[in-house]
């Protein structure tokens, strides 16, 4: 019987098996960050070991880093020590690192795929569920703990479990203003947040196919949000396009070549589940509740908690409205937004930045709130400049800022105040993830910049 | 890491699903670069209401946490475990895990044990008659027993071996070094390096 990617890639990366154990697998890629590395690299100090790869090592500084004022040193003095502790336990360890201010700084699943270190067929982790993200690229690409990362700079393997394969086919087309984030939103809200356990999902079908690399990034991204580790795109020709020429493309692009063009699943492959969704159905998708898998069309109404048949889904509906503030059976359109907030690894690359700002150009956004515009790197900000972007967000009222994570998590001071609500282009909406009380709607880069000119949740057909 | 063999103490019962590690602890208090002190960051939105289960009296001084189903989704801050720890729990009961929480929470050695659904609502109903309730968890004959229940429970045999010597992965893997020195003599030459920096 054939084989699907994700077992391709693992049987390649097997280092030692052995019954009744994990598989030790060899990780290609370790991507770091200033919150989950210090006390892995204190782990090394204090058994005298060192980081047996650091030329498949890198890190940036993306949680923690302010959007404002990066020439001044890090006013919150925790959040300075832990960027500076990753700077001091780079250069002990010999480890690359870019830090703020340098053009390869940013948001560490959108530095890999810009400098060309995401390839397919690699294994890639970093102490960050939304390493997800680089499974767009067909690697397997996995979001790890500090104790793994530990494990990692000290042996470049993990001891793994072998996860079981779920494919999910999304058939059909996609409708004009329907995007990425809306295909994996209805994902989520289909399976729910915990339907991928256990599992590394390979997205497929033609709705699939016919993203740029950077939709299906977001595709990718928001796996762990239904619970998968990984999630996983085959690579094809739209991959291989966007590697070429980026600074760490193979040397010998043919032979690399070669190697991917056998990164798929067979034909005979047998996954261990398979979902199917039509995306000629698909409309604009936003969350209502405080989990990603409670999300609804954008047009429709807030659901009544009491049409739940599900006990257990049902309480935490009745819990997700009364802190959400929102009212069963309430059109989503009517919801009035406070901040409107693009950016983060789920949408803050270039493409991300190009489509919001066609639909804001000329105009300006509501006075009843604001809007942060948060590039995902430092070279996508001098891309957007270029491409005169900047000018589009500011001119409608928009915030132009650095880069970083920012509001996706508010570990810096990008936060929203409590009850303020946000229409986000992150991937979480979980109670207080964007500050203590925040109340946050995910949605598409679209409907974020309609719904910054509008006020309400909106979609550009609205406009 | 400590060696878990067996473990006996109170229950806290979380009556919530989807416990995400945002709440768990939320990102704010992921700053600092020691792995102790987290227990002040531990479900810090919800202890601000004084009915929360952590602020009543008789729940003060539980180690075995019972929660609602999806326990630990989200964000891979191992920090999660650690804010438990810190806190003193040294096991948690839930009908479904999160992948990442549940394998962080192995590598820091707090047990995290799946029963059914209905195993978890028994233990509830019986915490909340009882909340001193003792609560044995034997890692070695895989059990939780309360009163006059015994549930057995299933756990991967390496896991459990692991947990039970406290043996510390790294050490194991280095055991085994000259298979990663042979995998890497046959790496392939097109794989890319971050060293030397190309721009």
């Amino acid at each position: 019987m054939g084989k699907t990617l994700a077992e391709k890639i693992w049987q390649e990366h097997v280092v030692r098996a052995k019954e009744g154990e994990p598989d030790l697998i060899y990780i290609d890629l370790h991507l770091i960050h200033e919150v989950t590395s210090p006390q892995a690299f204190d782990g090394l100090r204090l058994s005298n070991r060192k980081v047996r790869r650091p030329d498949l090592t890198i890190a940036t500084e993306d949680h923690n880093v302010p959007t404002q004022n990066i020439n001044l040193p890090i006013a919150d003095p925790v959040s300075k020590l832990q960027v500076d502790t990753l700077r001091a336990n780079c250069a002990e360890f010999g480890v690359r690192i870019h830090s703020l201010g340098d053009a390869e700084q940013g948001i560490v699943h959108v530095v890999g795929p810009q400098l060309g270190l995401t390839q397919p067929g690699l294994t890639i982790v970093c102490g960050d569920s939304h390493t997800s993200t680089h499974g767009a690229f067909g690697a397997l690409a996995f979001g790890i703990g500090t104790s793994e990362v530990e494990h990692v700079l000290a042996t470049q393997t993990l001891p793994l479990q072998r996860p079981k394969t779920m494919a999910i086919n999304v058939n059909g087309k996609l409708k004009c203003g329907v995007t990425s984030k809306d295909i994996i939103l209805a994902i989520i809200a289909k399976i729910g947040t915990g339907g991928g356990q256990g599992y590394v999902i390979e997205y497929r079908g033609e709705a699939i196919r016919e993203l740029s690399m950077e939709a299906r990034m977001t595709v990718c991204n928001m796996s762990i949000e239904a619970g998968a580790r990984a999630g996983l795109i085959a690579p094809d020709e739209t991959t291989f396009a966007y590697i070429l020429g980026k600074p760490h493309a193979p040397e010998d692009f043919d032979a690399a070549l070669s190697y991917w063009k056998t990164l798929f699943t067979d034909a005979d492959a047998k996954f261990d589940v398979e979902v199917d969704l039509d995306a000629d159905e698909l409309e604009p998708f936003v969350t209502w509740g405080t989990n990603p898998g409670q999300g609804i069309f954008l047009n429709a109404n807030v659901p009544n908690p009491a049409d739940i048949a599900d006990a257990e889904e049902r309480g935490a509906a009745e819990r997700a409205l009364v802190y959400m503030g929102l009212t069963a059976g309430q059109p989503m359109k009517s919801v009035a937004i406070d901040t409107v907030f693009l950016g983060s690894c789920t949408n803050g690359r270039i493409e991300d930045l190009r489509a919001a700002a066609e639909i804001l150009k000329g105009k300006k956004i509501s006075t009843s709130l604001r809007m942060l515009v948060v590039p995902g790197s430092a070279r996508v900000r001098l891309q957007a400049e270029a491409e005169g972007l900047d000018k589009v967000f500011i001119d409608s009222g928009a915030e132009w800022r650095n880069a970083g994570c920012s509001m996706c998590l508010g570990m810096n001071p990008d936060q929203l105040k409590p009850e303020e609500r946000s229409a986000s282009t992150s991937n979480r909406n979980f109670e207080g993830r964007q500050g203590k009380g925040g109340r946050t709607h995910l949605v598409s880069p679209l409907v974020a910049a309609a719904t910054a000119l509008r006020g309400t949740l909106s979609s550009p057909a609205d406009l | 890491m400590e060696k878990f063999v067996t473990h006996v103490g109170t229950g806290v019962p979380l009556r919530r699903s989807n416990v995400d590690t945002d709440q768990i602890i939320p990102a704010v208090y992921l700053k600092r670069v020691t792995r102790s002190g987290f227990e002040d960051g531990l479900f810090a939105a919800w202890r601000s209401d004084p009915d929360f289960v952590l602020n009543k009296p008789e729940f003060k001084n539980g180690t075995v946490l019972v929660a609602g189903a999806d326990f630990g989704t989200g964000s891979s801050r191992e920090h999660a475990v650690w804010a438990l720890q810190n806190y003193g729990f040294k096991v948690v009961i839930s009908s479904r895990f999160a992948d990442i929480f549940r394998g962080n929470s192995q590598k820091g050695g707090l047990l995290t044990i799946l029963l059914s659904q209905s195993e978890v609502e028994d233990l509830w109903v019986a915490i909340e008659a009882n909340p001193a309730l003792a609560i044995t968890v034997n890692l070695e004959a895989k059990t939780v027993s309360y009163g006059d229940q015994v549930i057995a429970f299933e756990i991967d045999d390496y896991v459990r071996w692991r947990l039970m010597e406290g043996l510390d992965d790294i050490g194991l893997t280095l055991g085994n070094s000259d298979s990663i020195d042979t995998f890497e003599a046959k790496r392939a030459a097109h794989k890319p390096k971050t060293l030397p920096i190309r721009a």
